[in-house]
């Protein structure tokens, strides 16, 4: 890989510690994927926040880099295992807040906006249409590739924040025109509805296409939460960081020779393999995986509005999306009937194993991790399913 | 014997093999207070990668496993080398900021589990002794 006469003095220590273990990083996976050189990023979006991955050896890593780095790019940061403020009602540890709030501190002396959210796009970190960038967060990174289409690969938390202290990263993969073309032509056959559906979508289509890029034909109409709760679905059973739908995507992409199809049964597969919880199992119901926009929260205030929730409730929203809802009413109208708002945080992120036993969600991603790192059993219904649940 | 590949994280150590043919995910796979291979199934699953060289393809899984490896080191918990087929970015990032010296294009099937290796990861040489 080239690199100029600053990138060279960067990766000698020239700029200081930071800069140079970022450098490192850059140019060993840049080497690794074939990348013949650097290209500058407009902004960054960086994962693993959570206390309860990092561990004290993660914190210690990050307040390392804080004493001599900077971010040189706009940088924000995913979900944190709790609410920065509210984290006493969430039933989160003290020591466990102290813990997580230094990790904040150190992000914040990088120069980090501490976003706490999942949908960047919702929080002022948006790029345009062929923008490069470097993101974490597998749903972020597939929202940010195929709905705007900017240019990034699906980066780890240390690739990405070594993008921003640099403000680069290697050209390879999803940066470069001629890998961005669909490799697999997926015609949908179904009608779908719905954050659930498009969630289940998402699970049936990566199911069956793996990391690769699908055109999708099929679909008429979709919202932009439907597409949020898509990108988190197709790139959590899948792995793919980009997909193509015709009429809906801005990108011009080749029809692809490989052909899959999915039709009513698929989506109803992909229902039944997320729902392994029996009748009565069900003590936790989450909504915003990825965080809620503001339009769902209009919605949850309605379907809330006078009644009184029977089960622990959290709807997970970044906190300037929420301060909007504040301002409406809408918060108003939901924490009276007993629902709680997770800013800052989400199911999949906060510590909550062994504090609960079942989880309706409407969410495809939120089954996997509340499986995988919780061992919950799931329920996965629609929006309206999962506040009559509560309310039950 | 030697055995040539790429550098990928710079630095050298001599220890004992430890080899898998599996991937590895050191998020969830690698207990990081003990270094001890928790993965249901897995053909390393009950043993410790602490001190010795490990050896496998490529690692797998989440990209929290970088700050894993980092745990790892931090608790001295750490392998001493690290040995790929084809090192993918979880590895390949974890090895640098944990400062283990880190190689892959090695053709790890002429390694064997207890054969004692000498790394030389800026040269991407690895000695089998």
């Amino acid at each position: 890989m080239k690199l100029t006469a600053d990138e060279k003095k960067m990766l000698a220590g020239k700029h200081g510690n930071a800069v140079k273990k970022s450098m490192e990083i850059l140019v060993a996976l840049g080497e690794i994927f074939g990348a013949k050189r650097l290209i500058d990023v407009a902004s960054v979006q960086v994962a693993g926040v959570s206390y309860h991955n990092l561990g004290d050896a993660g914190l210690e890593f990050l307040e390392e880099l804080a004493k001599d780095g900077k971010v040189k790019v706009l940088t924000t940061l995913n979900p944190a295992g709790m609410d920065l403020e509210n984290w006493k009602n969430l039933g989160i540890s003290p020591e466990f807040a102290e813990k997580q709030k230094k990790v904040i501190d150190a992000f914040e002396k990088l120069g980090v906006v501490t976003t706490c959210t999942c949908t960047p796009y919702f929080v002022g970190n948006l790029p345009r249409f062929g923008e490069h960038i470097a993101w974490s967060e597998s749903s972020a990174v597939a929202f940010s590739n195929s709905i705007i289409g900017a240019f990034t690969n699906k980066e780890g938390g240390p690739s990405a924040l070594a993008a921003a202290l640099t403000g680069k990263t290697p050209e390879y993969g999803l940066h470069l025109k001629e890998n961005r073309q669909a490799q697999v032509l997926v015609n949908v056959k179904a009608r779908l509805e719905g954050t659930r559906d498009f969630g289940a979508l998402g699970y049936a289509i990566g199911k069956k296409i793996g990391t690769k890029i699908p055109l999708i034909k099929g679909i008429k109409k979709a919202s932009i939460e439907e597409l949020k709760n898509f990108s988190a679905s197709i790139a959590t059973y899948g792995g793919t960081g980009l997909y193509h739908i015709a009429g809906i995507t801005p990108a011009k992409t080749q029809a692809p020779k490989e052909i899959v199809s999915i039709g009513e049964s698929d989506i109803e597969a992909a229902k039944t393999a997320l729902n392994d919880a029996v009748e009565g199992e069900i003590d936790l119901v989450a909504i915003g995986c990825p965080h809620c926009s503001i339009k769902e929260l209009q919605n949850i205030a309605k379907l809330l509005k006078g009644k009184k929730v029977k089960k622990e409730i959290w709807i997970c929203v970044a906190r300037p999306v929420k301060s909007i809802a504040d301002k409406m009413g809408y918060s108003k109208t939901i924490e009276e009937s007993g629902a709680k708002f997770a800013c800052d945080t989400c199911m999949a992120v906060a510590p909550l194993k062994g504090r609960f036993k079942g989880l309706a969600t409407d969410s495809a991603k939120g089954c996997f991790y509340g499986r995988g790192s919780n061992s919950f059993k799931t329920k996965f219904c629609t929006m309206e399913e999962c506040i009559q649940e509560a309310i039950e | 014997m030697n055995l040539k590949g790429r550098k990928i994280c710079a630095g050298k150590a001599k220890g004992e093999a430890i080899v898998s043919n599996q991937g590895i995910s050191f998020y969830g796979g690698v207990d990081p207070n003990t270094g001890i291979v928790v993965e249901k199934g897995h053909e390393l699953e009950g043993k410790s990668i602490a001190g010795k060289i490990l050896v496998f393809p490529q690692g797998k899984g989440s990209t929290v496993g970088s700050y894993t490896m980092y745990r790892l080191k931090k608790n001295g918990k750490a392998p001493l080398a690290i040995i790929n087929k084809e090192c993918e970015t979880i590895v390949a990032v974890g090895a640098i900021i944990s400062e283990i010296p880190c190689i892959d294009k090695i053709d790890i099937s002429q390694i064997k589990t207890g054969q004692n290796l000498a790394v030389d990861a800026e040269n991407g040489i690895v000695e089998v002794q």
